[in-house]
């Protein structure tokens, strides 16, 4: 799955950057392969927001879709609830 | 306030003197302290507090980056661009990196809301071995993101002071400036003493050695070495080494959503942002529009240049040369270096530019300029831009001189170009935004309407052919998003003075350069035959009277001039609309043109040029065969 495929509130796993220079920059506002992010919110047509605990990051569309994902479950509010 | 730095702390890091192209002046036996931070850390405020009232602001050679210089003092405290680490990505990195690497001492701001991501920037400092002192800002939110920090397990961690701030509040300031002398090296990453060592006989300095072993190709080839390709292993290994520390001094007491992060969840719903977007851009124009535009340049360029300058330097002059000589003209003729260029410069142009950086500075402090280019996004894709591109679109409608300087923050060539040719062609810039709307008010609702349609549908076609037809892909839009916070009235000032300065600064002797060519123009009678030349396309093509050909060579001198000149004439409200339509995508003025030209070079500046003559000639002549 493709990062511009989750849903608001939606949490996944990074598995792949794909862009070299996206790479870099998500390692530095924190975000790696193999780290756990939650879907803040998306722009319809527009950029995915991720919310890593109290960071939120917005990504373009395009670049959402060169980025492989995997589902891990929603995010705490929501896991608390159902 | 200053004290004296008598603990001189050795640098270990010798041979930083052929950084080069730092342009900054340090006297001698002064050491250099270094404030680094990531951008929206409020690193500006403790510029402020070590410089007291004496600040330098140059641009750093060959970019707009301005860099603010202070005494503190014996030794010197130097402000740099934010960034989220030291490399080569863009401009802001460049200089930042720069000035880094010829640091004696380095103050890190980071935001106690924010480690994960900040952490990362303090480690890197701490790897290239630069004596560092940590001021852990934000001290005063932490607790309502229900967050507790172990101020001193962090320092424990990192090895170098880390001093807890607020300083909006003022609070640590003076604990900061009195830890300087504490200033050490951190505990570097053991796995990187091999890689460095051997890097560091080939280089000499280890903050240098560093960088290039991260493969920054511009530090690699000043020592005539290969860069690196261990980039991406080493920020693997820091990024895990930050998060551990964060794991071991940070611990979530409650995941509460505050009120700034609720609302900043609504400035990004397409429901509530669409209508809090149109809300925010009203205000601006009302500040910017209405305010500044009308009110103010009123008084700064009717009353006060045109009212009292004006004829005081005319009634210096005309007596020694008279208006008539060609000279006079020059000096102090309709378009004189002394009357028009000055009134220009002074009484228009300073306050509209200086509104509309406040206008930027108010929304970038607030945190609301990296979610209004998130909502944009998708739109500017389709033009071959990304969110970013929102700044010089929005400054365009202020000066598109100011705009097109703008456009060097983009990340890509293509997209600067595209954004340029936008700029140069469908903007209608606020001198001539003013005359503009008088003119269309004068004809009525559905003229309005065609003139915005036709105006929109020829910027959105240009980008779109220029997104198809212009090689290699924009780049795409990665951008943090600050928490919201109510802008500091005293930095939007300063941030607003210095960008200001700084535009005139490069702006002005083109305002000149055009209005002397004017100038020359009018007095050898080229000017006439211009005119002349123009009739049988202004009467026959566009079906304008013979005068409006004035109007459109007095839009090369100032924009509102072209359209200001439509005023006198009789027109038919289509006249109006096809006039109207002519004269926005008619050459901008002199300057703006000058500027264009510095930017882009020659290859990309004549083909933008001609084609906003055709673009305007073309479009005109072809809606007033259709609807005269």
């Amino acid at each position: 799955m493709c990062l511009d495929q989750i849903k608001a509130g939606e949490e996944v796993v990074i598995k792949e950057i794909l862009d070299n220079a996206a790479k870099t920059q998500f390692i530095r506002f924190g975000i790696g392969e193999g780290s756990t992010v939650v879907c803040h919110s998306k722009i319809p047509f527009g950029p995915v927001i991720l919310k890593k605990n109290r960071q939120e990051i917005a990504v373009g569309r395009e670049l959402a879709r060169t980025i492989t994902v995997e589902r891990s479950g929603y995010g705490k509010k929501r896991h608390r609830r159902g | 306030m200053a004290r004296k730095d008598t603990a001189v702390v050795k640098t270990t890091h010798g041979g930083h003197s052929h950084t080069g192209s730092l342009a900054l002046d340090v006297p001698e036996g002064s050491k250099k302290i270094v404030l680094v931070g990531n951008p929206n850390v409020g690193k500006s405020v403790f510029f402020n507090y070590f410089s007291g009232l004496y600040v330098d602001v140059s641009n750093y050679p060959g970019t707009t980056i301005e860099i603010s210089q202070a005494r503190y003092g014996k030794d010197a405290v130097i402000d740099t661009p934010g960034i989220y680490g030291v490399s080569s990505f863009n401009d802001e990195e460049i200089v930042a990196r720069d000035i880094i690497l010829s640091a004696d001492k380095v103050v890190n701001v980071i935001d106690a809301v924010h480690l994960e991501r900040d952490l990362f920037l303090t480690v890197q400092l701490i790897d290239m071995g630069l004596p560092l002192i940590v001021a852990l800002n934000f001290m005063d939110e932490v607790e309502e993101h229900g967050l507790k920090i172990d101020v001193d397990l962090l320092s424990d961690l990192l090895g170098v002071p880390v001093i807890p701030t607020a300083a909006i509040r003022k609070q640590g300031l003076a604990e900061v400036a009195a830890a300087l002398p504490e200033a050490r090296e951190g505990h570097q990453d053991p796995f990187l003493h091999k890689k460095l060592h051997e890097m560091l006989s080939r280089v000499g300095s280890q903050p240098e050695a560093l960088i290039v072993l991260e493969g920054d190709t511009y530090v690699a080839a000043r020592h005539g070495v290969s860069p690196g390709n261990d980039r991406e292993e080493i920020y693997v290994r820091r990024r895990e080494r930050v998060n551990d520390i964060v794991s071991h001094v940070v611990s979530d007491v409650a995941l509460t959503e505050t009120i700034r992060q609720k609302v900043g969840r609504l400035v990004l719903n397409p429901v509530a942002g669409i209508p809090i977007l149109a809300v925010i851009l009203y205000g601006l124009y009302q500040l910017v529009g209405v305010l500044i535009a009308q009110i103010v340049v009123g008084v700064t360029e009717g009353q006060i240049m045109q009212g009292y300058w004006e004829p005081f330097i005319r009634g210096i002059v005309e007596p020694v040369i008279s208006q008539k000589t060609a000279l006079g003209t020059i000096l102090i003729g309709e378009f004189g270096v002394l009357t028009m260029t000055i009134t220009y410069l002074l009484g228009l142009l300073l306050p509209l530019v200086l509104g509309f950086y406040m206008a930027l500075a108010l929304m970038e402090d607030s945190g609301y300029l990296p979610r209004l280019a998130t909502l944009v996004d998708r739109v500017l894709n389709a033009i071959g831009l990304n969110g970013r591109a929102v700044v010089p679109i929005i400054l365009g409608f202020g000066c598109v001189t100011m705009a097109t300087i703008t456009t060097r923050l983009l990340g890509t060539e293509r997209e600067k170009t595209i954004a340029t040719a936008i700029l140069q062609w469908a903007i209608p810039c606020s001198a001539q935004l003013g005359v503009i709307t008088v003119l269309l008010a004068r004809i009525g609702g559905p003229y309005i309407l065609l003139y915005i349609g036709i105006i929109f549908m020829t910027l959105a076609v240009i980008g779109t052919v220029l997104s198809r037809a212009l090689p290699g892909k924009s780049s795409p839009l990665l951008i943090d998003l600050p928490p919201l916070r109510l802008p500091r009235p005293d930095n939007v000032v300063r941030k607003a003075v210095t960008r200001t300065y700084a535009f005139m600064k490069e702006a002005t002797p083109w305002f000149f350069v055009g209005a002397l060519v004017v100038s020359v123009m009018q007095v050898t009678g080229m000017l006439n035959a211009w005119q002349n030349a123009w009739a049988p396309i202004t009467t026959g093509w566009l079906k304008l009277p013979k005068e409006a050909a004035i109007a459109f060579v007095m839009g090369l001198v100032r924009r509102d001039f072209g359209a200001a000149g439509l005023f006198e004439m009789s027109l038919t409200p289509m006249q109006t609309v096809v006039s109207l339509v002519t004269i926005t995508l008619f050459v901008p003025c002199i300057a703006s043109l000058m500027i264009l030209f510095k930017e882009r070079g020659l290859k990309q500046a004549v083909p933008i040029w001609i084609g906003s003559l055709v673009l305007a000639f073309g479009l005109g002549g072809i809606l007033a065969q259709l609807l005269i």
